[in-house]
């Protein structure tokens, strides 16, 4: 996936956020570090574009919330939280790709501590399947099928320099 | 990133550059958990911690106590009163008992220099040092590392004014260690009688007055002069102490520009620090202790993965 492939797809999902939720009222944009933080503002600028209303927006660190703490060995490093109001809001995760599902599964009771939304949607912007847990997305980027050795690498230009999406098969 | 903190946290002195700066770093994010309205993440669940205290304190246990909760390990406080302590029992039998019942770490708080490194070379556990004598109290050292970084942005190059009883600190000891590590220039101040005798092999500059730290610093971490030193013989009184050497307004007007004022508690106001200094715009004293609950939270953290058998570098699943 180019640069304007992804731009396509950002703006259909920005489309469709906005139909989920019926608008931008109540609306929260909360991405997942790192990536989904830079997706979710890319998403946040498109929906002010289309609808003229900056929505609150929010970054999660699901480090603390991993259910492999224990196990992985040296400490990863723990990146910034910082939420708006999300009780009574409809929470839109924004994460690049989801895979086992644990992180959203972490993503999840992190939100649940920080306050009860009404709704929280999951959009994704790459699906490569191989869930080990029963979650899904709402919203979904492009489905591909990746195998358990494949890598699915978001590239964003804040962070890589350049916009794409490629599947590594070692 | 690959450093890692090993399997206890002892000292300073032998924490390498990288190490600290793990340990700055982790702080931050930190001090946003005890900023939410609901101030706990499971990092530390099942973990079972015991702060051993067999010194008083007030601040550094209960610091301790909120990072240990915030993290959702399970504690137990064990002081050496109205414990087997008081019946005669050895610190490491005591440790052995408590390891029997499968804790995960210990906190430790001595009067003994070298008991947090004895204890942790003989259990299994983690063993955070938390205070031990007159030797260090690393997590002290890094809150006011964390504090002087929140405010000046920057530890390389600054200047920083130990002041008060240098002897018998080991705030100091563990504060010289680390923010030397760490590219900041570190002065000492106080009474002849209360600086260590070869202060200057540590590589800090020694100011014999008062005035001459307040004139060279860019911060001030002022001591806090424990009373029984005067009755040991090392002042005459604690009036001339504060004649001598307090902290006060009018001779911090006399700087050339603000500094920035640390005190690691409890304070005798009127004696090293006056309130008009403690209370005033340029005091991070609760800042610093503010700053402890994060730093303390990032020890656990970091502790909790150290196992010395994943400190190897390239060992971390994402």
């Amino acid at each position: 996936m180019d640069d304007r492939a992804l731009a396509r797809t950002l703006a259909r999902m920005a489309t469709e956020i906005i139909e989920r939720a019926q608008g931008t009222e109540g609306l929260v944009l909360v991405g997942i570090q790192r990536r989904g933080v830079e997706l979710a503002a890319r998403l946040r600028a498109l929906i002010a574009q289309s609808e003229g209303v900056q929505v609150p927006r929010g970054k999660l660190d699901i480090t603390l919330y991993r259910d492999d703490l224990q196990t992985v060995g040296p400490r990863p490093v723990v990146g910034e939280t910082s939420l708006p109001d999300l009780d009574g809001r409809i929470v839109a995760i924004v994460d690049d790709v989801l895979y086992t599902g644990r992180t959203v599964r972490a993503a999840l009771d992190e939100c649940s501590d920080f306050g009860r939304p009404r709704r929280i949607l999951l959009c994704v912007l790459i699906d490569r399947g191989g869930r080990e847990l029963p979650i899904q997305a709402d919203i979904v980027g492009r489905t591909v099928s990746a195998g358990p050795g494949d890598r699915v690498d978001v590239l964003v230009s804040e962070l890589d320099g350049r916009d794409a999406v490629e599947l590594v098969r070692p | 990133m690959t450093a890692t903190l090993g399997k206890d946290l002892i000292g300073l002195e032998t924490l390498s550059r990288e190490q600290l700066q793990l340990i700055l770093d982790t702080a931050e994010p930190f001090k946003e958990v005890s900023e939410r309205a609901i101030k706990k993440v499971p990092a530390l669940r099942g973990k079972t911690i015991v702060n051993l205290f067999f010194e008083a304190s007030t601040r550094t246990r209960i610091s301790f106590e909120f990072a240990e909760k915030r993290l959702s390990a399970d504690t137990v406080n064990v002081a050496s009163t109205g414990s087997s302590v008081s019946k005669g029992e050895t610190l490491v039998d005591t440790a052995r008992n408590l390891e029997a019942m499968r804790i995960d770490m210990v906190v430790i708080r001595h009067g003994s220099s070298g008991a947090a490194q004895f204890l942790g070379q003989r259990i299994r556990s983690n063993v955070i040092n938390a205070g031990d004598g007159k030797h260090e109290h690393p997590t002290q050292g890094l809150l006011d590392m964390l504090t002087l970084r929140d405010r000046f942005k920057r530890l390389e190059g600054l200047k920083v004014a130990i002041c008060g009883d240098i002897l018998h600190s080991r705030v100091a000891r563990s504060n010289i260690w680390g923010l030397t590590k760490l590219g900041a220039q570190v002065g000492v101040c106080g009474p002849a009688t209360l600086l260590p005798r070869n202060v200057h092999e540590l590589g800090v500059t020694i100011l014999p007055r008062i005035e001459d730290a307040i004139q060279w610093a860019d911060a001030l971490n002022v001591l806090r002069l424990q009373l029984e030193r005067m009755e040991a013989g090392f002042l005459p009184s604690l009036r001339e102490y504060n004649r001598v050497f307090g902290v006060t307004n009018e001779r911090l007007s006399r700087a050339p520009k603000d500094l920035l004022i640390l005190h690691p508690g409890p304070m005798n106001r009127g004696v090293e620090i006056d309130s008009d200094v403690a209370d005033g715009p340029h005091s991070v004293i609760l800042p610093q202790v503010t700053n402890g609950v994060a730093v303390r939270m990032a020890v656990l953290y970091l502790l909790a993965g150290g196992s010395p058998d994943w400190a190897h570098p390239g060992g971390g699943g994402e």
